[in-house]
C-alpha cells in the first residue's frame, strides 16, 4: 500500500481530513524548501505538493507563474528538486509527498531514470499537469512499478466518460479543480462544489481532494467538509512571494496559514462528529 | 512530371497524418491540463463533421475568393534566378492575400468554425503581429469580439502591427511574464482560454498546439500547396524539384509541403531562423538545433536546456522566435520526408533586399529566410530545374527594423 493510501485510510480513521499544502520546490531559494516542508508538517500537512519549476507553466495563474520565475533564477532542476525530497525522507518517513508539474523537465530527464530516481528519493506520488491519462498510457505501468502513484485532474467540465477513465487510472487520489481557471483563480464556491463532487464519487473510488481558490482557514473548513483532501497553493505561495527576501519569514508566514487551516479543519471534523 | 490531383497513388508515406489522438508518429498529441479537455474535445467533434461538409468547404471556398482574393499569384522571378545563375525560382505571393500574409487562410477557417460554433468572442496569439491582424480582420469581417495576446517585446517591435489591430476593434493584451515573446503570449491565451472556454474560440496562428489545431491549421493553409501544384500544370506544365518555406511554427511551410508529401520526387525545404548563427544560442532552430519535448500541448522538437526548460530564441523576424514547431514537420523531418536547414539574421535581410531591389518584392523578414536559403540552392541546380518558394508574407511591417538596422529613422 503507497505512503498516500495509508494517510487517507489514518485520516478516515481519525475522522479528519487531509491537509495538502503546495509550494514550489526552490522558491525563495533552494535551501529554504526542506526546512519549509518540514514546518509544514510540524503545522499539520498530511500531504506535501512539491512544484516543480518549469519555464512555461500553462495552468497556473500569475502567483505561480512568479514562484517558478523565482526558483529558476537559481537554477532549481527536477534533479535538485528530488534531492530535495531526499533530504526530506532522511527524517520523516511518514507525510506523502508528491512532485507536481509539467511534463518536459521529466522528458528531458527520460522516464526509466525519473521513475526510478524519483522512488529512490522517496516521492509517493506524480501529478503531471499536461499529461492526461491517454498520453499517459505508454508510461503508466512503469510509474506502478516503480510503486509512483499517478495523481490525475479532474475539472467541472470533465464528462462522465473521462470521469469514469480518470476512477479506473487515478491512484493516490484525485486533485478536482473546483472552478474553471488557472491557480490563484477566484475564490471557491462550495456548493457548486458538492454537487459535483457527489457525481464524480459514483466513478471514483480514490480519495477526492480539492484545489482552486481556497485562501483562508474559512474556505479551507467549509471544503473539508464535502471531500476528502484540501489542497492549498497560491494562497501560500503569495506569502513567500511577499517574504522573498528573507525566508525565515516566510515559512513562519507559509505555516500559520496552513495551521490555521488545519485548526478550522479538525475544529470543524470535530463538531461533525 | 504532371500531378493527378484526383487520383490517390502510392505512396510510403500516410497522408491520412495525424492518428485519431493526433499524433505524427511519436510528435503531437494532446498534452494538456483537464480543465482544456472538454473545449478541445468540442472543437474536434465540430471539426470532423465540417471537414467533409461540402457547405462547409464551399462557405470556406468562397471566403477565400471573394475576400482573401485567392488564388495567389504563381511568379515566376526572372531577375532573382539571372542573379542566382541557377533553377529557376517561382515565388507563390502568399504576400498578395488580403491582410499581407497567408495566416488569413487559417483565420477564416477558424472564425467559420467559431461561427458555427456560436462561439462570440475569439482570442489569438501573435509574434510578428500578422496572426493577430488576421484574426483581428476575421473578427470584424464576422462581428466578432477580439483579443490579441502578445509578448511585450514583440509589442515594441511591432508598433505598426499593434495599431492594425487596434484599428480594427481588437483588444491588445501586452503579455509581461518569462521571455515576453510569442510563447509567453501563447501561454497567456491558453489560461485564458481556460476560464473563458464557454463563449470563447481560440484561434491558434501555427500548425502548433493541442490537437485537432495542427490538423486544422494544417487543412487550411493546404490551399497554398494545392494551388501551386495546379499552376505549376498550368504555367510550366510540370511540379517543381524543390518547395522552400520559412518555418516558425510553420503553417506556411506545412501549407505549402503538405498537398506534395506523397510525391517524394518534389524535394522539400524548411528553412529555420538562424539567428546570429547556429554555434551558439541566439537561434530559432529548433528542427535543426533542438530535441523532442512538450510544450503547448504537443510534443515536438523545441529548444531546452538540458533540464527541459524551454530556451529563450532570437531572430531578427519577430514570427519565427519560437521555440518549437508544428509536430507534422518534427515527424516529416524524422522520417526524412523533408529538410530543415537554416538562414541567419544577415542572410535574410541580405535577402530582404535583393528581392525587394531585383523584383520590387519587399518580403516579410520570415519569408527572406526562405528566399535566402533558395537562392543558395538554385545556385546549386541546373538551369532547367525549378524551385517554388512560398512568399509567406509582404515586408511593409518590417520596415522599421530594416531602417533601424541600416541607421535610417524612418
Amino acid at each position: 500500500m503507497s505512503r498516500i493510501t495509508k494517510t487517507f485510510e489514518r485520516l478516515a480513521e481519525e475522522g479528519k481530513k487531509a491537509l495538502i499544502p503546495y509550494i514550489t520546490a526552490g522558491d525563495p531559494d533552494k535551501a529554504t524548501t526542506v526546512p519549509m516542508m518540514h514546518a509544514l508538517v510540524e503545522a499539520g500537512a498530511d500531504v506535501i505538493e512539491l512544484g516543480v519549476p518549469f519555464s512555461d507553466p500553462m495552468a497556473d495563474g500569475p502567483t505561480i507563474q512568479l514562484a517558478c520565475e523565482r526558483s529558476l533564477k537559481h537554477g532549481t532542476s527536477l534533479r535538485d528538486v528530488l534531492g530535495m525530497v531526499a533530504e526530506f525522507r532522511k527524517t520523516d518517513k511518514r507525510t506523502a509527498v508528491v512532485l507536481m508539474g509539467y511534463l518536459n523537465p521529466v522528458e528531458a530527464m527520460g522516464y526509466p531514470e525519473f521513475v526510478e530516481q524519483a522512488s529512490a528519493a522517496g516521492v509517493d506520488g506524480v501529478l503531471v499537469v499536461d499529461m492526461p491519462p491517454e498520453e499517459a498510457r505508454s508510461v503508466d505501468s512503469m510509474f506502478e512499478e516503480a510503486g509512483l502513484d499517478l495523481i490525475y485532474l479532474l475539472a467541472p467540465t470533465s464528462t462522465e466518460r473521462r470521469i469514469k477513465t480518470i476512477g479506473e487510472v487515478g491512484r493516490g487520489y484525485v486533485y478536482y479543480v473546483s472552478l474553471r481557471g488557472v491557480t490563484g483563480s477566484a475564490a471557491i464556491d462550495v456548493e457548486d462544489v458538492e454537487r459535483n463532487l457527489d457525481h464524480i464519487r459514483q466513478h471514483v473510488k480514490a480519495p477526492l481532494c480539492v484545489g482552486f481558490g481556497i485562501q483562508n482557514a474559512e474556505a479551507a473548513a467549509r471544503v473539508s467538509e464535502v471531500c476528502d483532501g484540501v489542497i492549498v497553493g497560491s494562497a501560500l505561495v503569495s506569502r513567500i512571494a511577499d517574504q522573498a527576501d528573507n525566508p525565515v519569514q516566510a515559512i513562519k508566514d507559509v505555516t500559520g496559514l496552513a495551521g490555521s487551516m488545519r485548526e478550522a479543519m479538525d475544529a470543524n471534523a470535530a463538531a461533525e462528529a | 512530371m504532371s500531378i493527378n490531383t484526383t487520383e490517390k497513388q502510392a505512396t510510403d508515406f500516410n497522408v491520412e497524418m495525424p492518428d485519431a489522438d493526433g499524433h505524427f508518429g511519436i510528435f503531437g498529441g494532446r498534452f494538456v491540463s483537464e480543465t482544456l479537455t472538454a473545449a478541445l474535445d468540442e472543437l474536434q467533434e465540430t471539426y470532423e463533421k465540417l471537414r467533409n461538409d461540402p457547405d462547409f468547404q464551399a462557405e470556406f471556398d468562397k471566403e477565400l475568393a471573394h475576400y482573401v482574393g485567392r488564388p495567389s499569384p504563381l511568379y515566376f522571378a526572372e531577375r532573382l534566378t539571372e542573379e542566382c545563375g541557377g533553377a529557376k525560382i517561382y515565388l507563390k505571393r502568399e504576400d498578395l492575400n488580403h491582410t499581407g500574409a497567408h495566416k488569413v487562410n487559417n483565420t477564416i477557417g477558424q472564425a467559420l468554425l467559431a461561427k458555427f460554433m456560436g462561439k462570440k468572442k475569439v482570442i489569438a496569439e501573435t509574434g510578428a503581429g500578422q496572426h493577430g491582424v488576421a484574426s483581428a480582420t476575421v473578427a470584424a469581417r464576422f462581428g466578432l469580439e477580439c483579443k490579441v495576446f502578445m509578448g511585450s517585446t514583440d509589442v515594441e517591435r511591432q508598433k505598426l502591427n499593434v495599431y492594425r489591430m487596434k484599428l480594427l476593434g481588437a483588444e491588445v493584451e501586452s503579455v509581461t511574464c518569462g521571455t515576453k515573446t510569442l510563447k509567453d503570449a501563447m501561454n497567456e491565451a491558453m489560461r485564458h482560454w481556460v476560464t473563458n472556454v464557454d463563449d470563447t474560440f481560440y484561434i491558434i496562428g501555427t500548425a502548433a498546439g493541442p490537437h485537432p489545431y495542427p490538423m486544422l491549421v494544417r487543412d487550411f493553409q493546404s490551399i497554398i500547396g494545392r494551388e501551386t501544384q495546379r499552376q505549376c500544370d498550368e504555367q510550366i506544365g510540370r511540379q517543381p524539384d524543390a518547395v522552400v518555406a520559412c518555418v516558425g511554427g510553420g503553417s506556411n511551410a506545412i501549407g505549402m509541403f503538405h498537398p506534395y508529401i506523397k510525391y517524394p520526387e518534389v524535394e522539400m525545404y524548411g528553412v529555420e531562423a538562424g539567428g546570429l548563427g547556429l554555434e551558439g544560442d541566439d537561434h530559432a532552430a529548433p528542427l535543426s538545433k533542438g530535441k523532442p519535448g512538450v510544450l503547448h500541448g504537443n510534443r515536438t522538437y523545441l529548444m531546452e536546456d538540458e533540464n527541459g526548460q524551454i530556451m529563450g530564441t532570437h531572430s531578427v523576424s519577430a514570427g519565427l522566435d519560437y521555440p518549437g514547431v508544428g509536430p507534422e514537420h518534427s515527424w516529416l523531418k524524422d522520417v526524412g520526408r523533408a529538410k530543415y536547414v537554416a538562414a541567419t539574421d544577415d542572410e535574410a535581410i541580405d535577402a530582404f533586399h535583393k528581392l525587394t531591389r531585383l523584383e520590387g518584392i519587399m518580403p516579410a523578414l520570415e519569408s527572406s529566410h526562405a528566399i535566402a536559403y533558395a537562392m543558395k540552392l538554385a545556385a546549386t541546380m541546373d538551369k532547367d530545374k525549378v524551385i517554388v518558394v512560398n512568399l509567406s508574407g509582404r515586408g511593409d511591417k518590417d520596415i522599421h527594423t530594416i531602417a533601424e538596422l541600416d541607421g535610417v529613422t524612418a
